[in-house]
C-alpha cells in the first residue's frame, strides 16, 4: 500500500514586548540569571496577572496578516499542570476563545532549481492564541537549575491544520510563516534565541483515503533543519510500522539532534489531563472593530505580495524579487530609491548584487551582521547613481567605482563624480583622433571586423579608454569607431 | 451522574502532585464520596441555556497600557527564598522528561 | 489609661486628635494585653511589638508635626496569616510557608499604611483559609475568648478572637464562602465582607479567586465603615478589582441614613439545621427592625439550598489550580525526601499541605477533571448564575436583606473535625452572598443562654455598602451587645 502524509505544526513565537504577558518586568534575550523577575513572574503567594495590551495587539495583528478572523470577545484559560519552569504550575492560555482564529499562509514550494519560481499553495490554520512563556531549566549533572527570565514573555501560539505533507511544505511554511512575522514586526523569529519553536503533528493514511491516521507529536524542533529531519525520520518509521503491518500509538515524541532519531516521552494514556478552566484572575477582552481595523491599515504588504507585484507591475526575475522581498527593509529600501529614478532592474540589481556584496563583506571582516540601515548608503544614493548612469554622466565602469567609494564614504554619486572629475566624455575631436589612432595601429582587428566579427571592435575600444581614463561614452564610441571604419574603405 | 460518583483517588492525587498513604486515601476516599453524594442535588436543577457564571461583574478589556518596563527584584531575592540555589539560579533535582 | 485596646476606631481617634493619648500608647496596650491574654486565646501567629511601636512612633512624630493622616493614624490593626506584610511572615497557617517571609505588601496594607496605621501581628486561620473553626492551622488551636471550649469561628478565627480579647483596635480577614462574617458573629463582634471586586486582592494569597476578598472586623459598623473607606479602590495590580460606585463616604452617611427601610428576609434561612436559639435570636432582631418602622418582606432565594455544593465545587477547583504554585521549588517547603521532579512535587505538597487542605485540592482536581468538568464545574458555574439572579431578583423589592449569619453559637473545639460535609453546612448562610458577589456585614445580635454571642447578617446590593452600615449601625445603636466584652 502507499501511504501519505499529513502534517500539522503547532508553532509558538515569542511575541515582541519590552514587558511580560501578564506584569511589567521587562525582557531581554540573554540577561544574567534571574534578574529580570518580580513577584508576579516569580508567581508568589497573593500575586495577580495584568493584561499587556500591546501584546494583545501584536498578537492580532499577526492573525490578521495571517488571514484569521479576529474574536469579538476572546478569553483567559488555566491550563494546568506541574513543571519546574512553570512558576505557577498553571499556564495562562487561551483555550475555549482565542483571540485569532481559522487564517491561512500562502507558501511557496521550492522550484526545480535555485533560479525557477516553485508552485504556491495555501496552509490552512486552525487558530492564533496567547499565552505565557515558562521559565528555563539547565540540565546539569546530577541537578537542574532554573532561570525565570523567560518566564511570563508573551507566546502568541499559531495552530495549523493537519494540511501538509511532506518535510518540503512543512520546512516552506515555516520559511513563509517567519518572513510574515518579521515584515509585521511582531517577532524576530530567531530560533537559536527561541523566539519561534516548532512542534510537529506526523500520521499516515493510505493514499486518497481521506481519514486521518493515528498521530504523533513531535517536541523539540528548533530549527528549520530539525523539522526537516524529525518529519522525515517520522514518516519513514510510521511507513515501516505500517507495512510490517503494526500500528502507531499515539504519543508524544522527543527529537534528538545528536542521534538524528526520536524516542517516545509519553503515550496517550499517560497523556496530561490538563484541566483547563476559565482563568478568575483576568477578564475577558473585547476586540474593538474600528480599532481592529486600524491594524489591518497597518500591515505591510506580504512578502508573497510583494513577489508578484515586482514580477508583475514591475518586471524583475524572480530570482531577484526573491532576494528582495524575504527581507522588508531591502524591498523598502528599493522601493524608496526608485523615486529617485524610477528605473526597476537598474535598481534592483544594484542592491541585491553590489549592495548585498558589500554588506556581506563588511560582515565577513569581523563587524557584527550588517544590514541596510547600518550602511552609510541611502535609497537616494542607489537612485542617484543609476539615475546619473543612464542620462550618460558616468559610464557603468565608472559606476563601479562610484559605487564602491560611496559606500566607503557616504557621499552622494554625484559628489563623487565632481570631486573626482569622472564625468564621461562627449568631446568628439578628441575621441575622434583617438580613434583615428587606434584604427591606424590596429589593422588585423580592423580586418577582423570588416569580415563581420563585430567583437573585434572591443580591440579598437581598449586604447581608447585607457586613453581617457575609461571617460568615453562608450556608445559614442562604438557609433565613431564604426563610422571612422567605413569612412576609411 | 446517575451511578453514585467515585472518586478515582490514585489518579486524583497523582494529578495534584500530592503524596497520600494508603490510609488517608481510604479516608479521604469516604468523606469525599459523601460530599460528591450531596453535590448531586445539583443535578436537579434545570441550566438549559443559562450563561455560566465565571466573574461576579461583566467586565471587559481590563488591561496595561504602553508596555513600560516596571521594577525587576535582584536575583537575591529569590535566592533567599529558595529551598537550595546556586550562581542566583533556584537548583531542583535533576529533571528527566 | 485603662482599656484602651478595647475602644472603637474612632474613640480612639478622637482621644488622639484630642491629645490625651497617643499611638505608642494604644499600640503598647494593644500588645500588653495580648502578653496577658493570647497564651489562652492563641489568636496569634507571630507578633512583632518592635516593628508595631516604631510605626507608632512615626504616627506620633507625624501628628507632632501637625500632619496627622486620617481616623487610622496611629491605630494598631492585626492582619490575618493571609494577607502579605513586607519584610513578615507569611504562612497562611500552613506548614508549607514555614519559612516564607513577603518580599511585598498587599495593596490593602499599603492603603492602610497611607492612612497611617500600624500594622500590628500575624493571626491565625483555617490552613489556606480552608475550614470554619480554625482549627485547619498547622501551627495552633484558637479559641474563643468567649468561651475557651469552643472555637472561634473560621477561617479568619484569629482575626475575630483577636478583637473579641482586646488583642487589636481593628483585625483585617478574609471571606471566601463566610471566613469574616461567621468568626465575627461567633465571637461577637462586627465583620464585613464588600462587594466582589471593591478592595484589591493583590497580595491576599487566593484560596478562590472569584470568591475571596479582604473585609474588616471592628467593634463598630462605624469602625468597620472607617476601614472600608480607607482600603477601597480600583487598583491596577488586580484585574478584577473595581472602581466603586455610588456612595463611599460610608462613616459620614452611616449616621444620616436613617431608614425606614424594606428589608427582606429569605424563608429558606429558617429552615432545617438552624439553631432554636440563634433562630429566636433573630427574628427578635427583624421584630425591632419592624418595630422601627421598617417594612419587613418575605422574600425568597430558591437556589439558596444549592449554594453549598455551587461553593465547594467553584471553590475548591479554584483552589486545586491556586495552590499548585506551593511545590518545593522557588519558596514553599521542600521535602527531604524530593529525588526527581516527581517526588520534589508530590513528597513536598503531601508533606507541606494539612488534611483540609489536601482534601479539597483532592476534590477540586477532580472535578476539573477529564469527564467531569461539564458535569460538575460547567454546571455549577451556571447555578451560580441563578443564585446571583435570585438576589438581583429580591433586591428589586428591597434595600437589604436580613438572615442569620450562622446556624449555630460556637461549637465546641474538636466537634465536627472528622466531618467536613457538616463543616461546610456551617457556611450555609453566607456563601451564597460571595457566590453573588455581593456584601454582607454582620453584627452582634445577642447572647446564647450559655453566653455565646450571636450575629445578624445584613446583606447588601453590589456597591450598596452605604445602606447595608447604615442598616446594620441602626441596629447596633440601638443595642448594647457590642459593647460586651469576654472575661478572660
Ligand atoms: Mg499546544
Ligand atoms: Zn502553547
Amino acid at each position: 500500500m502507499q501511504y501519505e502524509a499529513v502534517i500539522g505544526l503547532e508553532i509558538h513565537v515569542q511575541i515582541k514586548t519590552r514587558t511580560k504577558m501578564f506584569t511589567a518586568a521587562p525582557y531581554e534575550y540573554g540577561a544574567a540569571p534571574n534578574t529580570l523577575t518580580d513577584a508576579v513572574v516569580l508567581g508568589l503567594p497573593g500575586t495577580l496577572p495584568v493584561l499587556n495590551h500591546t501584546a494583545i495587539e501584536k498578537c492580532a495583528k499577526l492573525g490578521l496578516m495571517l488571514g484569521c478572523e479576529i474574536a469579538e470577545v476572546c478569553k483567559w484559560d488555566r491550563k494546568n499542570y506541574f513543571y519546574p519552569d512553570s512558576p505557577k504550575n498553571y499556564q495562562l492560555t487561551q483555550n475555549e476563545e482565542p483571540l485569532c482564529i481559522g487564517g491561512k499562509v500562502e507558501i511557496e514550494l521550492p522550484g526545480p532549481s535555485r533560479n525557477v519560481e516553485g508552485e504556491h499553495r495555501w496552509v490552512a490554520l486552525n487558530r492564533i492564541h496567547l499565552e505565557e512563556d515558562p521559565g528555563k531549566l539547565t540540565h546539569e549533572a546530577f541537578e537542574t537549575v532554573i532561570d525565570f527570565n523567560r518566564a511570563g514573555v508573551p507566546l502568541a501560539e499559531i495552530v495549523t491544520e493537519p494540511d501538509m505533507s511532506s518535510s518540503a511544505e512543512a520546512v516552506a511554511f515555516l520559511n513563509c510563516l517567519r518572513n510574515m512575522i518579521v515584515y509585521a514586526g511582531i517577532s524576530d523569529c530567531d530560533m537559536e534565541k527561541g523566539q519561534l519553536r516548532c512542534d510537529a503533528n506526523v500520521s499516515l493514511r493510505p493514499v486518497g483515503s481521506d481519514k486521518l491516521g493515528t498521530r504523533t507529536e513531535m517536541k523539540n524542533l528548533n530549527s528549520i533543519s530539525n523539522v526537516k529531519a524529525a518529519i522525515e525520520y517520522e514518516i519513514e518509521r510510521q511507513t515501516e510500522i505500517l507495512e510490517e503491518g503494526g500500528s502507531i500509538t499515539q504519543e508524544t515524541r522527543r527529537w534528538e539532534v545528536e542521534s538524528g532519531t526520536s524516542f517516545s516521552l509519553r503515550s496517550k494514556e499517560e497523556a496530561h489531563d490538563y484541566r483547563y478552566f476559565p482563568d478568575p484572575d483576568l477578564m475577558p477582552v473585547q476586540m474593538d472593530r474600528a480599532r481592529v481595523a486600524e491594524l489591518e491599515a497597518e500591515l505591510p504588504e506580504r512578502p508573497l505580495d510583494k513577489q508578484r507585484r515586482y514580477q508583475e507591475e514591475l518586471g524583475l526575475p524572480f530570482t531577484i524579487t526573491s532576494v528582495l522581498c524575504v527581507d522588508r527593509e531591502l524591498s523598502e529600501f528599493f522601493e524608496e530609491a526608485l523615486k529617485t529614478h524610477n528605473a526597476p532592474k537598474q535598481i534592483a540589481n544594484y542592491i541585491t548584487n553590489d549592495l548585498l556584496r558589500e554588506l556581506s563583506a563588511v560582515s565577513e571582516h569581523g563587524e557584527s551582521a550588517h544590514s541596510v540601515s547600518q550602511s552609510k548608503l541611502t535609497p537616494a544614493h542607489i537612485g542617484t547613481l543609476a539615475k546619473i548612469i543612464d542620462e550618460g554622466v558616468i559610464s557603468k565602469q565608472i559606476g563601479k567605482e562610484v559605487f564602491t567609494e560611496m559606500f566607503a564614504t557616504g557621499e552622494m554619486p554625484d559628489a563623487i563624480v565632481e570631486k573626482k572629475g569622472l564625468k564621461q566624455s562627449n568631446d568628439t575631436g578628441e575621441i575622434e583622433a583617438l580613434c583615428r589612432e587606434a584604427i591606424a595601429g590596429n589593422a588585423k582587428a580592423v580586418g577582423q571586423f570588416k569580415d563581420g566579427n563585430e567583437k573585434a571592435l572591443n580591440a579598437l575600444k581598449g586604447p581608447v579608454m585607457k586613453a581617457t581614463k575609461g571617460k568615453a561614452n562608450p556608445k559614442m564610441l562604438d557609433e565613431l569607431l564604426k563610422k571612422l571604419i567605413e569612412e576609411g574603405e | 451522574m446517575s451511578e453514585t460518583p467515585h472518586i478515582d483517588i490514585d489518579y486524583v492525587a497523582n494529578l495534584a502532585r500530592l503524596d497520600m498513604t494508603d490510609a488517608e486515601k481510604a479516608k479521604l476516599g469516604t468523606q469525599l464520596d459523601d460530599i460528591l453524594g450531596y453535590f448531586d442535588k445539583l443535578n436537579a436543577v434545570d441550566v438549559d441555556g443559562v450563561e455560566p457564571m465565571a466573574h461576579a461583574h461583566r467586565v471587559f478589556n481590563v488591561w496595561r497600557e504602553g508596555d513600560q518596563p516596571g521594577e525587576t527584584y535582584a536575583p537575591e531575592v529569590l535566592t533567599k527564598m529558595a529551598p537550595e540555589s546556586r550562581d542566583n539560579q533556584v537548583v531542583v533535582p535533576k529533571v528527566v522528561e | 489609661m485603662s482599656d484602651l485596646h478595647f475602644k472603637t476606631i474612632s474613640e480612639l481617634a478622637a482621644m488622639l486628635a484630642a491629645g490625651e493619648t497617643t499611638s505608642v500608647e494604644i499600640t503598647q496596650a494593644v500588645i500588653d494585653r495580648t502578653a496577658a491574654v493570647d497564651a489562652q486565646v492563641k489568636a496569634f501567629l507571630s507578633t512583632d511589638a518592635e516593628d508595631a511601636l516604631a510605626q507608632a512612633k512615626a504616627s506620633d512624630e507625624r501628628r507632632a508635626a501637625g500632619e496627622a493622616l486620617g481616623p487610622l493614624d496611629g491605630i494598631p490593626i492585626g492582619i490575618k496569616d493571609t494577607l502579605a506584610v513586607k519584610d513578615q511572615p507569611l504562612r497562611c497557617a500552613s506548614k508549607m510557608l514555614e519559612n516564607y517571609v513577603s518580599p511585598y505588601d498587599a495593596t490593602c496594607i499599603v492603603k492602610l499604611r497611607e492612612a497611617g496605621a500600624v500594622i500590628w501581628g500575624r493571626l491565625n486561620m483555617d490552613e489556606f483559609a480552608m475550614g470554619s473553626s480554625t482549627e485547619n492551622s498547622a501551627y495552633q488551636t484558637t479559641a474563643n475568648p468567649w468561651n475557651l471550649e469552643t472555637i472561634p469561628g473560621g477561617s479568619s478565627g484569629g482575626s475575630a478572637a483577636a478583637m473579641a480579647a482586646g488583642e487589636a483596635i481593628a483585625t483585617l480577614g478574609t471571606d471566601t464562602g463566610g471566613s469574616i462574617r461567621q468568626p465575627a458573629a461567633l465571637c461577637g463582634v462586627v465583620g464585613m465582607k464588600p462587594t466582589y471586586g471593591l478592595i484589591s486582592r493583590y497580595g491576599l494569597v487566593a484560596f478562590a479567586s472569584s470568591l475571596d476578598q479582604v473585609g474588616p472586623f471592628a467593634r463598630t459598623v462605624e469602625d468597620a465603615a472607617i476601614l472600608m473607606e480607607a482600603m477601597l479602590g480600583k487598583d491596577d495590580l488586580d484585574s478584577t478589582s473595581i472602581a466603586p460606585q455610588g456612595e463611599t463616604n460610608y462613616a459620614a452617611a452611616l449616621k444620616e441614613k436613617k431608614g425606614p427601610w424594606k428589608l427582606g428576609v429569605p424563608q429558606e434561612f429558617f429552615g432545617e439545621g438552624i439553631d432554636p436559639e440563634v433562630k429566636a435570636n433573630i427574628e427578635k432582631a427583624i421584630d425591632w427592625y419592624k418595630s422601627q418602622g421598617c417594612e419587613i418582606v418575605d422574600i425568597s432565594l430558591p437556589h439558596s439550598e444549592l449554594a453549598v455544593p455551587v461553593y465547594y465545587i467553584v471553590a475548591t477547583a479554584e483552589a486545586s489550580s491556586n495552590l499548585a504554585r506551593f511545590d518545593g521549588v522557588r519558596y514553599s517547603h521542600r521535602s527531604e525526601e524530593a529525588k526527581d521532579a516527581m517526588t520534589l512535587f508530590t513528597k513536598s505538597r503531601g508533606e507541606g499541605f494539612g488534611d483540609e487542605v489536601k482534601r479539597r485540592i483532592i476534590l477540586g482536581t477532580y472535578v476539573l477533571s477529564s469527564g467531569y468538568y461539564d458535569a460538575y464545574y460547567l454546571r455549577a458555574q451556571k447555578v451560580r448564575r441563578l443564585i446571583l439572579s435570585d438576589f438581583e431578583k429580591a433586591f428589586e423589592q428591597v434595600d437589604a436583606i436580613l438572615t442569620p449569619t450562622s446556624p449555630t453559637p460556637a461549637f465546641k473545639r474538636g466537634e465536627r473535625a472528622d466531618d467536613p460535609l457538616a463543616m461546610y453546612l456551617s457556611d450555609v448562610y453566607t456563601i451564597s452572598v460571595n457566590l453573588a458577589g455581593l456584601p454582607a456585614i454582620s453584627v452582634p445580635s445577642g447572647f446564647t443562654k450559655s453566653g455565646l454571642p450571636i450575629g445578624l447578617q445584613v446583606i447588601g446590593k453590589a456597591f450598596g455598602e452605604a445602606d447595608m452600615f447604615a442598616v446594620a449601625n441602626a441596629f447596633e445603636k440601638a443595642h448594647d451587645y457590642a459593647q460586651q466584652t469576654p472575661t478572660l
